[in-house]
């Protein structure tokens, strides 16, 4: 029986919320337990003033003592979460320091998460995998190179991608709506096949991620079942060639977005946000159908228009639809239109997830998003950074899947 | 005798004091002692469920974090039921800690806005401080003791 990963949790006081429970069963559910470094109390208030930050709640205060009795290896732990309350400035200007402090100085995965009385254990599943990966297979994540003939297959919320991969290079690509979990997962996987000029029984091994990973990998034995924050960080800096060094990887997704810091193809800290869809691809998509045009020729459309001539501000999906309808209505172009909403998208991604990371070049956005060339230039924009989008972007889940999978080829 | 709300509300220690002077100290502990004894309720560690931060919007709006909220729906019966008030400031940990300051600052001022005898006092820092201390404390427990007597 493999050991149970060590969390160390600090928060302010996520018992209150009445959420506590949820955070523990979301642990368990990873094989995982949460343990609390004990400080004594004579020394928190040396601690909070060696750090630094002065915060006036004592339950901060004693974050801070845990976390340096963590940094200076009093406390053994493998990882550590890191929740405070969703709306308070205190909680997050702590959370946000102590989550650059520990992972720069104790070298150990961090992940952290603004609670409120609402959060599930289903919402914190997918952080807590991508946390106990990281600490647990360093040396499966270390792996540069795809070998043999693997698949990978990404259900994700609007499409399911498959890839089939021989020797370090893709052979084969699918690419579904997803409508039915399994049978959108097996047409895109028997599409990247017959491209591939695969039977499936010649597949050595087969990777999943994303929403449905865990239906589809038991269906189909896969030999990996992994979250798409491990798994995507690993894709997106194998087909960007950028596998040594830091790296940001950023994915806005159809339900929720992810914002990645990578080192040598292994996430350290990211953020998951998902609070509303107007700041996801599903805006975007409504955006598209709204102009009357495919999805694919939104991009072309917002390169020709000037998001300055009209102000949009999805932060809230219904409030985003309504300055859409307004501006129609008003007269505005479907062009201008187009650039507002993609640059809406990529400012709430800015402002609610990448100001809580340190954005390193290269910046590497995947996804079907990736594909959206308006939506990458308005980031480019907002960023004043110039974004990287890797051949095959948008089949990256797929692809880190087949490449992490081929380690469990025996 | 009179219930009297201690701030902060987990302090053995005044809780002590003010039973040793005669009245009745309200407690978080008594609330969590009954929180976590109550039959059907499985939320540990100290029974909180998300219907606690709602019942705190009786002392504040949706956009104030569910931490503020979830212990302001336990404090509640305290201040509920507070006929007297002893809020000790910059308490030092080991005296008692309530651990949010935004949720210390709202109980304060919930307690000052109420029509009740109210003792503020600094946590002592020396000894002829916390002779002082015991002593306000001692009086003003005893004006309490004195001002029901007169009503009796």
């Amino acid at each position: 029986m493999t050991r149970k990963i060590r969390i160390a949790h600090l928060s302010c006081g996520s018992e209150y919320s009445g959420i506590q429970k949820e955070i523990e069963n979301a642990v368990a559910s990873v094989n995982a337990e949460l343990v609390y470094p004990e400080v004594d109390t004579d020394t928190i208030k040396d601690a909070v003033s060696e750090w630094g930050l002065e915060v006036a709640s004592p339950d901060l205060q004693l974050m801070i003592a845990r976390a340096k009795s963590i940094v200076d290896g009093g406390f053994p732990v493998d990882a550590v979460f890191i929740t405070t309350c969703f709306r308070c400035a205190e909680g997050a200007i702590t959370r946000s320091e102590l989550r650059r402090y520990i992972h720069e100085r104790a070298n150990l995965p961090v992940i952290s998460y603004s609670f409120t009385e609402r959060t599930s254990a289903g919402t914190l599943l997918t952080r807590m995998e991508a946390l106990v990966t990281t600490a647990l297979r360093r040396t499966l994540l270390a792996r540069e190179k795809q070998t043999g003939l693997t698949a990978g297959i990404d259900s994700g919320s609007t499409t399911t991608k498959a890839v089939v991969m021989r020797d370090n290079e893709i052979i084969g690509v699918g690419w579904v709506e997803t409508t039915e979990v399994l049978k959108s997962a097996e047409l895109a996987y028997a599409t990247a096949l017959k491209m591939a000029r695969v039977d499936e029984s010649e597949i050595q091994a087969l990777g999943t991620t994303g929403y449905g990973r865990l239906l589809i990998g038991e269906e189909m034995k896969a030999a990996l079942v992994q979250e798409e924050l491990t798994v995507n960080s690993k894709g997106a800096v194998y087909l960007a060639e950028k596998q040594k060094g830091p790296a940001t990887v950023i994915d806005i997704g159809g339900m929720d977005n992810k914002a990645i810091s990578v080192i040598d193809g292994i996430p350290g800290g990211f953020t998951m946000g998902g609070i509303c869809a107007g700041a996801s691809g599903r805006f975007l998509d409504m955006t598209a159908r709204r102009l009357g045009v495919d999805i694919s020729e939104l991009g072309p459309l917002a390169s020709k228009g000037d998001h300055n001539r009209l102000t949009m501000n999805s932060y809230c999906y219904v409030f985003g639809t309504q300055s859409l309808v307004n501006a129609l209505s008003l007269g505005a172009s479907k062009e201008d239109v187009a650039s507002a909403a993609c640059y809406s998208v990529a400012e709430q991604v800015f402002e609610q997830q990448l100001q809580e990371l340190e954005i390193v070049a290269p910046v590497i956005m995947v996804g079907g998003t990736s594909l959206i060339s308006g939506l990458v230039e308005a980031m480019q924009d907002v960023l004043r950074m110039s974004v990287v989008v890797p051949r095959y972007s948008q089949y990256i889940g797929a692809v880190g899947s087949a490449l992490l999978a081929s380690g469990f080829i025996e | 005798m009179a219930k009297i709300l201690i701030f902060p509300s987990n302090s053995l220690i005044l809780s002590d004091l003010v039973a040793r002077f005669g009245h009745e100290p309200l407690t978080l502990m008594r609330v969590i002692r009954k929180k976590i004894t109550e039959v059907g309720i499985d939320s540990p560690p100290i029974n909180v469920t998300p219907e606690d931060p709602k019942k705190g919007l009786k002392y504040a709006a949706v956009d104030v974090p569910s931490g503020v909220r979830g212990r302001m729906a336990l404090l509640d019966p305290l201040i509920e039921e507070a006929e007297a008030a002893i809020i000790v400031h910059e308490a030092d940990y080991s005296f008692g800690c309530m651990g949010c300051a935004r949720t210390n600052e709202l109980v304060k001022y919930i307690v000052r806005n109420k029509d009740i005898p109210r003792l503020e006092l600094a946590y002592p820092t020396n000894d002829d401080e916390a002779r002082v201390f015991v002593r306000k404390i001692r009086d003003f427990c005893e004006s309490l003791t004195h001002k029901a007597e007169v009503l009796a």
